[in-house]
């Protein structure tokens, strides 16, 4: 089907593949912009944290014959304990350090995790099968929509809005974004601000584990998957601003719209594009387009 | 209760940002009830008192008893379950925070705090702009804030950091009245205070401080006859 001479199936499709990058982007830099606010940490773990998450769905359900849904919420709240002993016992100890070391930290066990899973399991990736409530697809007019694809995009939807709304409309999310200001007034107000950057680090881990499950169907699961997305979703977080959680969602998904355009109409600027914008962003709004002015 | 139960004793206290040494063994003692005030210039330690009884310096030895119970050990986010308030001297109201989050953001630490309406009462700025940034306040109405805030909590002990800093005589003027009030309400007030003028009639007694050590203590009603000593200590 053609309109004004362009090719809507084509468009659309990419479009929708967009929208689907987009949504995986947006869960990644939510979880590393929470993280930022907070510990003021750049966690380069996020992505071998997504990749445990998609490895772990694989494992429960070729092993335990734990089925999707069930892992769907299992998952996340394994890589998110994960998260909470590295920040224990890895990223504490370091704290006062300058803000490389943790940094270089960070880099460094997902570099071993990388590596211990290309060792297990090699590195050609692994098949998992949509869930058979959601195989097969929608008719529409214009295109194709497969039913995993439009739950990938409603899922992250929901759970990107609910953390906004955690964020800044809950007395919990108060406390974090006032611990994000000034920690050391928390602690005199009576805040164990400790346990809160615990949590919030093993929460900001925890949905890139979710968002490891959702891939699992889609992307093949292997030990690179986090690494390649990882660099993107850096580019993203710089765009959106760091530390702003709804600049981080909207800015995620709309790159990921913006990859696929390109997709549709330069395919070859298509892996570029995003360090584009990051570049002119950069120049015009060195904060970032949701960022607070330094 | 006792009105001349201790609420709060520094013995031999050291405190130490990093290498520097500032406090040189303070000690002081509040009953309850009392307002008493830190005097002295600035950089003397008075700030740096407070902040060592909330733990917020680097290190910290001696003694510090609050409602009875030793903190030197205490980690800084349990000390203000004790019933203490800390209102620093830049006021720390949060700026991603709207006024009404500001107010609720401390943990209550003891039962019978004001309630929000009485507060919203004793402060009717605040209510009129309760849904505003709470940086965008006035500085006057941040200072209300600041205090507000831990007057919810229910602590009886408070510390304030240069409350009327900056302000206008008449919102000086009402921080004087809120402070009278809260001391016939029995609370325990240890005011760091650079208005003599402010503090001296409604403090009950004083602490002069210089380079990091308490050098004298002066009742109210022996502040006549030592005015000219004071002078000497406060530069004034």
């Amino acid at each position: 089907m053609t309109f004004l001479g362009i090719n809507l199936f084509g468009l659309f499709g990419q479009l929708l593949v967009g929208l689907i990058n987009g949504s995986f982007y947006a869960l990644l830099s939510l979880g590393l912009a929470i993280i930022f606010g907070l510990l003021k940490i750049i966690n380069f773990a996020q992505g071998a944290m997504y990749m445990l998450g998609a490895f772990f769905a694989w494992m429960a359900l070729s092993y335990f014959g734990m089925n999707y849904w069930v892992a769907l919420v299992v998952v996340p709240l394994v890589v998110g304990f994960i998260g909470i002993l590295m920040e224990r016992f890895l990223v504490r100890p370091i704290a006062h350090e300058d803000h490389l070391y943790s940094l270089l930290l960070t880099f460094g066990v997902a570099l071993m995790l990388q590596g211990i899973f290309t060792h297990v399991y090699g590195s050609s990736g692994l098949a998992y099968a949509i869930p058979e409530e959601l195989k097969g697809g929608t008719r529409l007019p214009f295109m194709y929509l497969p039913n995993y694809r439009a739950w990938i995009i409603v899922a992250s939807l929901v759970v990107c809005g609910l953390t906004w709304w955690l964020v800044e409309k809950t007395k919990l999310g108060a406390y974090l974004r006032a611990g994000t200001e000034n920690p050391q007034l928390m602690q005199a107000f009576g805040i164990n601000v400790p346990l809160i950057v615990t949590l919030t680090f093993g929460f900001g881990v925890a949905l890139a584990g979710f968002a490891g499950v959702m891939a699992a169907p889609v992307y093949s699961v292997s030990p690179e998957m986090g690494s390649n997305l990882l660099i993107v979703v850096f580019a993203i977080v710089v765009i959106g601003g760091m530390g702003s959680i709804g600049g981080a969602i909207l800015t995620g998904l709309a790159m990921g719209v913006i990859e696929g355009l390109t997709k549709y109409l330069y395919p070859e600027a298509s892996t570029t594009v995003i360090f584009l914008v990051m570049v002119i962003v950069l120049l015009l709004k060195p904060s970032g387009l949701f960022g607070k002015e330094a | 209760m006792s009105t001349h139960r201790e609420k709060l004793r520094l013995a031999d206290v050291h405190a130490f940002y990093g290498e520097s040494h500032i406090l040189h063994g303070i000690d002081l003692h509040l009953s309850q009830g009392e307002l008493v005030t830190l005097l002295g210039r600035n950089g003397a330690g008075r700030s740096t008192t407070l902040r060592a009884i909330m733990n917020m310096v680097g290190r910290r030895t001696g003694s510090i008893t609050v409602n009875g119970t030793e903190t030197i050990d205490m980690p800084a986010h349990r000390i203000a379950h004790l019933g203490l308030g800390f209102c620093p001297e830049e006021r720390g109201i949060f700026s991603s925070l709207n006024v009404l989050e500001n107010l609720m953001l401390p943990p209550t630490v003891r039962s019978d705090g004001m309630s929000v309406e009485e507060l919203f009462e004793m402060f009717p700025n605040l209510y009129e702009r309760r849904f505003s940034q709470g940086t965008r306040l006035s500085g006057g109405e941040q200072q209300m804030l600041a205090l507000a805030r831990i007057l919810r909590t229910g602590a009886n002990i408070l510390l304030l950091d240069e409350i009327t800093e900056g302000l206008a005589p008449v919102i000086v003027q009402k921080l004087g009245d809120v402070l009278i009030a809260l001391k016939e309400r029995g609370l325990t007030i240890l005011l760091v205070e650079q208005n003599f003028r402010f503090a001296a009639p409604i403090a009950d007694r004083h602490y002069v401080m210089e380079h990091g050590h308490v050098v004298e203590e002066v009742q109210a009603h022996e502040l006549a006859e030592k005015e000219s000593l004071l002078n000497t200590y406060l530069g004034v």
